[in-house]
């Protein structure tokens, strides 16, 4: 600071690093790094939105003449793949009805075992958790004929329960990590004042331990839930051709087109499938990262 | 003295009325509550303990069962030894797979970490709208492997995407069309791959560098050690756990890889970005292999734990000997 003032310079604004080259490098760095993102997306909204001759001259970037949504109307109602013309809207609803319950179920079940794995330190236990811990990381591949042939023996292939089942059960290594490692930062004194006011197994699971987990229930449910909707795999395998989830009602109308392909419509197709997780990570923003953060901490 | 112990803990310092009486009254009531704390619990875990054991273990030894198999369309339980193992890594498809799984390995879990963290590292230097970039490069991560496959499809498009509009420039050179040829196809792959994957581990390596001591920053500001020289030498060595977790979440994604395939090149052209993944599915449910498929899926499996079982047994020799030393 002396040092400064004796070579007589003013110094003002909040930090000497305002203009330096490191720090214009910085800026151009991410803005390079921001437009790298961002290209995919800007592209996708605008070529769904231009008409196909728009589409033809090549222009990736150009603007539309006019504001044309009647690609989005088509992707939504009746875009076709192959000779089925019902649009991305089938799997939509279909998408819901295999979400909504696999997430709920899934979350429920996750607390209530993370729960039980973390304050009741019943024999093998620690076991048990460390085995689905390990269960986790292994591909679905090498589960999936079993559980083809396991579901169609009870009458579930290619059902909405089947499918649903099939979430839960993939889902099981995730969540209870999620809600294991959630309740080990629980003070352990909390637990036992409720045991000596005695309290049994359940009341102090519904009463204290799941309204006190509320973040953990916002944070794993938007993981299931964009997680499930972003599945592919598993619904093209479990699914059955009437609940067909979106992703996969997508991949069929795009790559199975006959004769013209419009790719104002596919890219419509693709916004609209985009459009729940992507509302999901927007809309809860931190509560995004804290699950990709937590989700990661092992053990 | 296992039983009541934590009660006992208590009650050494309380004058008891009749000590003997309390301290019989005390482990019989701990015996029984004991019994409970005990079948409770293990009713409660009985659920998920038979999925463990039926859907999960049980569905592994299927699996590696049918794959000593002379099993096509359906399991015939004719024992044949290891012979679908040479079967499949005869096959060129197969080959091609591993290829292609190593390409993906080394370049984007490569790729996503360097990129990652250098996102991290500029995020964390103090600079504005932090929010809106971290919004920006995170948010690929939210969506489905098919929609990111599709929308590079597209940008790659020959004939209307990103080469044609810089062509139609005047920059004849730009050639943006790799899906279309067979030695470029998985370039286009590990680009989406990249660019999906990059934001997890900029989330992920920023909540480390948040967690790093600020005291290190005064000390080398003091000696005068550069920024770079800082990250390199002292902060990113602090981090290797959070390195070591990304690398570990990054490989289950590329050795996953699937939709991303199915949706950008559905494997092609030809059989050029054949993944394992997508060897096995088209085996098991599009050529009826089941014997082939399922030696493809115990192979994924061996390697998956060959990686993770040696990394575990370290951590928890380690966490064992933090619980040592405090």
């Amino acid at each position: 600071m002396s040092l400064v003032a004796a070579a007589g310079i003013n110094p003002h604004g909040p930090k000497p690093q305002r203009l330096t080259l490191p720090r214009i490098g910085l800026y151009l760095f991410l803005a390079c790094a921001a437009a790298f993102f961002l290209l995919p997306a800007y592209v996708m909204v605008l070529t769904s939105l231009k008409s196909m001759d728009e589409i033809r001259q090549a222009h990736i970037f150009a603007l539309p003449a006019a504001l044309d949504f009647s690609a989005w109307a088509t992707a939504w109602g009746n875009a076709c793949a192959g000779n089925e013309c019902q649009g991305v809207a089938f799997g939509f609803w279909n998408s819901v009805k295999i979400a909504v319950p696999s997430t709920i179920i899934s979350v429920l079940f996750g607390a209530f075992n993370g729960y039980a794995l973390s304050f009741w330190r019943a024999p093998g236990s620690k076991l048990l958790f460390g085995t689905i811990v390990l269960l986790g990381f292994i591909p679905l591949q090498v589960f999936l004929y079993p559980m083809v042939r396991l579901l169609a023996t009870v009458g579930l292939f290619a059902t909405l329960p089947g499918i649903v089942i099939v979430h839960v059960v993939f889902s099981v290594p995730l969540v209870t990590l999620l809600f294991r490692n959630y309740y080990a930062s629980i003070p352990i004194e909390l637990f036992k004042a409720a045991r000596v006011d005695g309290a049994g197994f359940w009341r102090v699971f519904t009463s204290i331990m799941l309204p006190m987990s509320t973040p953990m229930l916002v944070v794993a449910s938007l993981m299931q839930l964009t997680g499930i909707w972003n599945d592919f795999l598993l619904g093209l395998v479990f699914a059955g051709r009437d609940n067909l989830p979106m992703t996969v009602q997508l991949n069929n109308i795009v790559n199975t087109t006959m004769g013209e392909r419009f790719y104002n419509v596919n890219m419509a197709a693709t916004i609209l499938t985009a459009a729940v997780p992507l509302i999901a990570y927007f809309v809860s923003g931190r509560w995004f990262v804290r699950g990709i953060t937590a989700g990661s901490v092992k053990g | 003295m296992g039983i009541g112990s934590r009660s006992d803990k208590g009650s050494g310092n309380l004058p008891g009325p009749t000590p003997l009486a309390g301290q019989v009254r005390r482990i019989a009531m701990g015996e029984r509550r004991r019994v409970g704390r005990v079948a409770v619990p293990m009713l409660a875990l009985l659920p998920v303990a038979a999925i463990v054991v039926f859907f999960y273990i049980g569905a592994t030894l299927w699996t590696a069962g049918i794959s000593l198999t002379d099993s096509r369309l359906l399991p015939t339980g004719k024992f044949i030894g290891l012979t679908q193992y040479q079967r499949l890594f005869a096959t060129p498809v197969w080959q091609t797979s591993l290829v292609n799984l190593v390409i993906l390995a080394v370049l984007v879990i490569g790729g996503c970490l360097v990129l990652g963290t250098l996102l991290a590292i500029a995020l964390d230097r103090a600079v504005r709208f932090e929010n809106s970039f971290r919004t920006i490069f995170l948010y690929p991560y939210a969506l489905s492997f098919v929609v990111t496959g599709l929308v590079w499809q597209w940008l790659m498009n020959p004939g209307l995407g990103l080469q044609a509009t810089a062509q139609q420039l005047g920059w004849t050179w730009f050639v943006f069309d790799w899906p279309q040829h067979r030695e470029t196809a998985i370039y286009a792959v590990v680009l989406a791959g990249l660019w999906q994957g990059a934001g997890f581990v900029m989330v992920l390596m920023l909540a480390g560098l948040r967690g790093i001591d600020q005291d290190i920053w005064r000390a080398t500001r003091i000696e005068g050690i550069p920024v770079t020289r800082t990250y390199w030498s002292i902060v990113l060595p602090q981090l290797s756990p959070t390195i070591a977790t990304a690398l570990i979440l990054l490989a289950m994604g590329v050795i996953r890889t699937y939709d991303l395939v199915v949706a950008m090149t559905n494997g092609g052209p030809g059989t050029s970005t054949s993944v394992p993944a997508k060897f096995i599915i088209d085996n098991l449910f599009g050529r009826q292999n089941l014997g082939l498929a399922t030696a493809g899926a115990t192979v994924m499996l061996v390697t998956v734990l060959a990686v993770v079982v040696p990394i575990a047994y370290a951590q928890n020799i380690r966490a064992a000997r933090r619980r040592n030393a405090l």
